[in-house]
């Protein structure tokens, strides 16, 4: 298919990188200082490249919505990060890490992305170390490492738990070294609003100063795309509540490909909703189903009456207790994948078992392992006669070890203490693996326009395993785009500046502002918020945890239909030429209301279930994913063509000649 | 619950602002500070009202986005929060709950509750770095052992996200704690430590030119901190700062 080349280049697979370094084209330091580069967003994908394409003497200026690129949302994750530096001496390698992350996402990754990132994954902890940042050290002062979900080594770094931020900080603190040196230029508190294309290059965006509320234009020889996923269109999910897809949305209406937009990740535990007030979700970390047992009651009237507050779960009898992962995967119990256990969650939920008021949640519950611990305490502290007491109180102590910030993050939100009754958790939305369609350069169909981070699709497939998304980021931004990019601006160094005059940044900003007039001019009865919420309910019903061609089908139609109520209904308040959230909230929110339709046609195309996508019709007797590798071994990259429904589907075939198709099984 | 409102409203940064009252009915304790918030504005919206501006975004605690100055303490009664993680549960029925952006000179008002905090970026810009270039061709991580007391001591310091808490609760709108933490986090670092000099001297200058006010160890910015940011950082940049101007 030559509209999609993925440009991996030939050889080995160990050594494609190291080649492909070697043969591409590099631009002089002093031809460098001649050529602009725009990056939208600051997370770690966007922040490393800006220091690093900085750092080589391009003149960079980034673009965030936030008031400093420390805010960007990789600051919330928690866990750590994936590096195959083998420092436990377990038997890790790029080779395992690389496996892994590709079995991981159920084979809809590309072996040469995976591989290079995989290979590079040590440098990132070589780098954050150079730059201060503190990760978790033994008492010997070397580094620590933990295991994560779905692999058999130890190779996640981490500081606490608070990873997301000490790396985001580290490509802040670069960034910070470039704005001092003056060879970046920070936008804070400024929304791109459209990508501006020229003879068939990207050139330039369209952006809004958010306090002023000025339109301005930005020209550069590239535009690097770094702007996060779009899970936020679930309206409720682990996302930032500004959170937005506008950036790569309005690039891909400009041209570029959106890659497999039905592969989202669905974390299971989340604090569950309390009520339609909810606002956002907190993930609660996936560690705790180490020591906690998932269960909801056996009979459906026992799980009324604790809806109901009439019963509490620590009145009712082991043998009425319905430990459904353990029932249903006996091998590997609680500790199923993400995708498993989300799904198994929501069947019992549908069931009617659900146990808090509105019916969407299940037990987590410590209360085995407390006493599990306690008593081996007891034991060893050489306590003979220990009454069930005083082997809680021993247990709680060392669950409050282990646990404890997660403990009273949950209680502060709750207001019920997880060490006296269990904890209630549900599924929530929280990473996206499908984004813009780029080649092994990360260049997307738009020549000059690349992607990074989770707003591209290349490196996760239909699922992505924990602590790999800090990797991708800062993978892409401090050591894959500053080289690749080079090779594209080669051709630049006798351009000179790209003037902001042209009628292609006329057009452009026309249609920027024609928008924002036509969002202004509604003046209809409902809020920004009353659509988002709409929205988010069609999707987590009909597009969510597992899904059917009759639901898809229905959502297409629902969320065509709620697009057009929007854009004749949508009310925003105040004035477009000053500061107003509301109006941000509403581009924000029409874009959604664009990919939602296109989300759901993927998922509707993609007639298999792998991953994260689940298609109801496509399962096993005893209902586990049924992959499809004859018919949907490929990525679907879809090319705008006006209406979502009109969009045309693409198909990348992916190639693997270095790893064997398996399915996955957990019973 | 019933609970009224005084909230600081102001069109921009060139206009005289004033405490509009407001009241709601209906709020629960499981709704968060910022849920309420909403409520308010979605009510605001249905009147044809302009909704009242706040910085927000990740609502957990981390991003340091939210800057709300609740009944005259930053982030409210709750301690060790952000305003986006204190719930509704810690106030009462009948309450009166007075809301204002963050006061400090550094810090002006953009529109209603959301403050320009520019003056902290242009801080860390000073200085608050480690010279090194991202090529990523470094030596192995493992080569430099550090002290597990010195790493978690820097980490503790490195928790800082930013919010301004500590300027907001101080008499003289200080920002020694902001700006110690990250002298800190690198000071007790072997790659920080190099630049150590230089670092606490560009910081501190830069921290002065902001109009920041200087610290009497009142300790009310620790209180604050959402993030429990010690005071024995301010310590430490004074000693830095000290032994930086006496040898340079």
């Amino acid at each position: 298919m030559g509209i999609l080349d993925s440009k991996i280049p030939s050889g080995p697979l160990a050594e494609k990188w190291t080649k492909h370094k070697n043969d591409i084209d590099l631009v002089n330091p002093a031809n460098k200082r001649n050529i602009d580069i725009i990056i939208v967003g600051t997370g770690l994908a966007g922040g490393s490249a800006a220091a690093s394409l900085a750092e080589l003497g391009y003149n960079v200026k980034t673009f965030c919505y936030q008031d400093s690129p420390r805010r960007a949302h990789s600051i919330a994750a928690q866990g750590g990060i994936n590096a195959s530096k083998n420092y436990q001496g377990d038997g890790d390698s790029d080779y395992r890490l690389f496996y892994d992350t590709v079995k991981g996402g159920d084979y809809r990754s590309r072996e040469a992305n995976v591989y290079r990132l995989a290979e590079v994954s040590g440098n990132i902890i070589d780098q954050c170390v150079s730059q201060g940042v503190p990760f978790a050290r033994d008492y010997g002062g070397l580094l620590d490492n933990r295991s994560f979900g779905g692999v058999l080594v130890s190779r996640t770094f981490y500081a606490k738990g608070q990873t997301g931020q000490q790396l985001l900080l580290g490509a802040y603190a670069a960034m910070n070294r470039q704005i001092h040196r003056g060879k970046i230029k920070s936008y804070t508190r400024h929304e791109m609003l459209d990508l501006v294309i020229v003879d068939g290059k990207a050139r330039g965006i369209i952006a809004r100063n958010l306090i002023t509320g000025e339109i301005e234009r930005h020209s550069a020889h590239a535009v690097v795309i770094a702007s996060g996923g779009y899970g936020n269109l679930f309206f409720l999910s682990t996302y930032a509540m500004g959170a937005n897809v506008m950036a790569a949305w309005r690039t891909h209406r400009r041209g570029a490909f959106f890659a497999n937009p039905c592969f989202t990740q669905i974390h299971p535990t989340c604090i569950p909703v309390s009520g339609e007030h909810q606002s956002k979700l907190t993930l609660m970390s996936e560690s705790l189903r180490n020591d906690g047992r998932i269960w909801v009651p056996k009979r459906s009237e026992d799980a009324k009456a604790i809806r109901e507050g009439k019963l509490k779960p620590t009145q009712l009898k082991e043998e009425d207790r319905d430990y459904y992962l353990e029932r249903r995967y006996p091998a590997f119990g609680n500790l199923v994948p993400r995708d498993v256990a989300s799904r198994a969650a929501k069947e019992r939920c549908d069931a009617g078992y659900g146990v808090n008021k509105t019916g969407e949640a299940v037990f987590l519950d410590f209360d085995a392992a407390i006493m599990r611990y306690g008593s081996e305490k007891a034991l060893t502290s050489g306590l003979k006669n220990a009454d069930n007491a005083h082997i809680r109180k021993l247990g709680e102590e060392i669950v409050e070890a282990k646990y404890g910030n997660l403990f009273q993050m949950y209680e502060k939100i709750v207001d019920e203490n997880p060490y006296k009754t269990p904890m209630m958790i549900y599924p929530a939305v929280h990473y996206t693996m499908g984004g813009l369609w780029v080649d092994y350069n990360l260049q997307t169909t738009i020549p000059g326009c690349y992607a990074a981070g989770e707003a591209n699709f290349s490196d996760h497939g239909a699922n992505r395993l924990g602590a790999s998304a800090l990797m991708q980021g800062l993978a892409d931004g401090y050591f894959v785009l500053p080289y690749t990019i080079g090779d594209y601006l080669a051709e630049d160094i006798r351009t000179g500046p790209i003037p902001t005059d042209s009628e292609e940044f006329n057009k452009a900003e026309k249609d920027v502002l024609d928008k924002i007039n036509k969002l202004m001019s509604a003046k209809g009865s409902n809020s920004v918020d009353y659509y988002h919420k709409k929205l988010g309910k069609i999707m987590w019903n009909n597009c969510g945890m597992s899904r059917n061609a009759k639901g898809l089908k229905e959502a297409i139609q629902e969320i065509a239909a709620l697009r057009k109520d929007f854009w004749e209904n949508v009310k925003v308040p105040g004035e477009a030429n000053t500061k107003n959230q509301e109006l941000e909230k509403a581009g924000r929110v029409a874009d959604f209301l664009e990919i939602g339709e296109l989300f759901a046609m993927d998922a509707l195309e993609r007639n298999e279930s792998c991953g994260g996508h689940f298609r109801e019709e496509y399962q096993t007797p005893e209902g586990e994913a049924l992959r499809d590798d004859k018919n949907f071994k490929f990525v679907s990259a879809w090319e705008y063509k006006g209406d979502p429904k009109d969009a045309k589907l693409h198909k990348e075939n992916l190639i693997y000649e270095n790893i064997e198709l398996k399915t996955r099984s957990y019973k | 619950m019933k609970i009224y409102l005084k909230i600081w409203r102001q069109k921009d940064a060139s206009t005289k602002g004033k405490i509009v009252d407001y009241t709601l009915d209906g709020i629960e304790g499981d709704m968060s500070f910022l849920e309420m918030l909403d409520i308010l504005n979605e009510d605001l919206i249905s009147k044809g009202e302009v909704p009242v501006e706040f910085d927000h975004d990740c609502r957990e605690g981390i991003c340091g986005t939210c800057s709300l100055q609740i009944n005259g303490r930053p982030h409210g009664p709750d301690r060790l929060i952000t305003a986006c993680q204190l719930h509704m549960r810690s106030f009462n029925d009948g309450d009166t709950i007075v809301i204002e952006p963050f006061r400090a000179k550094a810090f002006p008002v953009i529109k209603d509750l959301i403050v320009d905090r520019n003056a902290f970026e242009r801080i860390q810009q000073a200085g608050g770095f480690i010279s090194v270039n991202t090529s990523g061709n470094t030596i192995d991580a493992n080569t430099i052992p550090i002290r597990k007391e010195n790493a978690d001591k820097a980490f503790n310091a490195a928790a800082c996200i930013g919010c301004g808490a500590c300027v907001a609760a101080c008499k003289n709108a200080s920002a020694m704690l902001f700006t110690s933490a990250k002298v800190s986090q690198f000071a007790l670092l072997p790659q920080g430590r190099i630049e150590a000099m230089e670092r606490v001297q560009n910081m501190v200058r830069q921290m002065d030119l902001e109009g920041f006010g200087n610290c009497t160890n009142t300790g009310a910015c620790e209180v604050e901190c959402p993030k429990g940011i010690s005071l024995e950082n301010i310590a430490r940049m004074n000693r830095e700062y000290l032994s930086a101007s006496l040898k340079g």
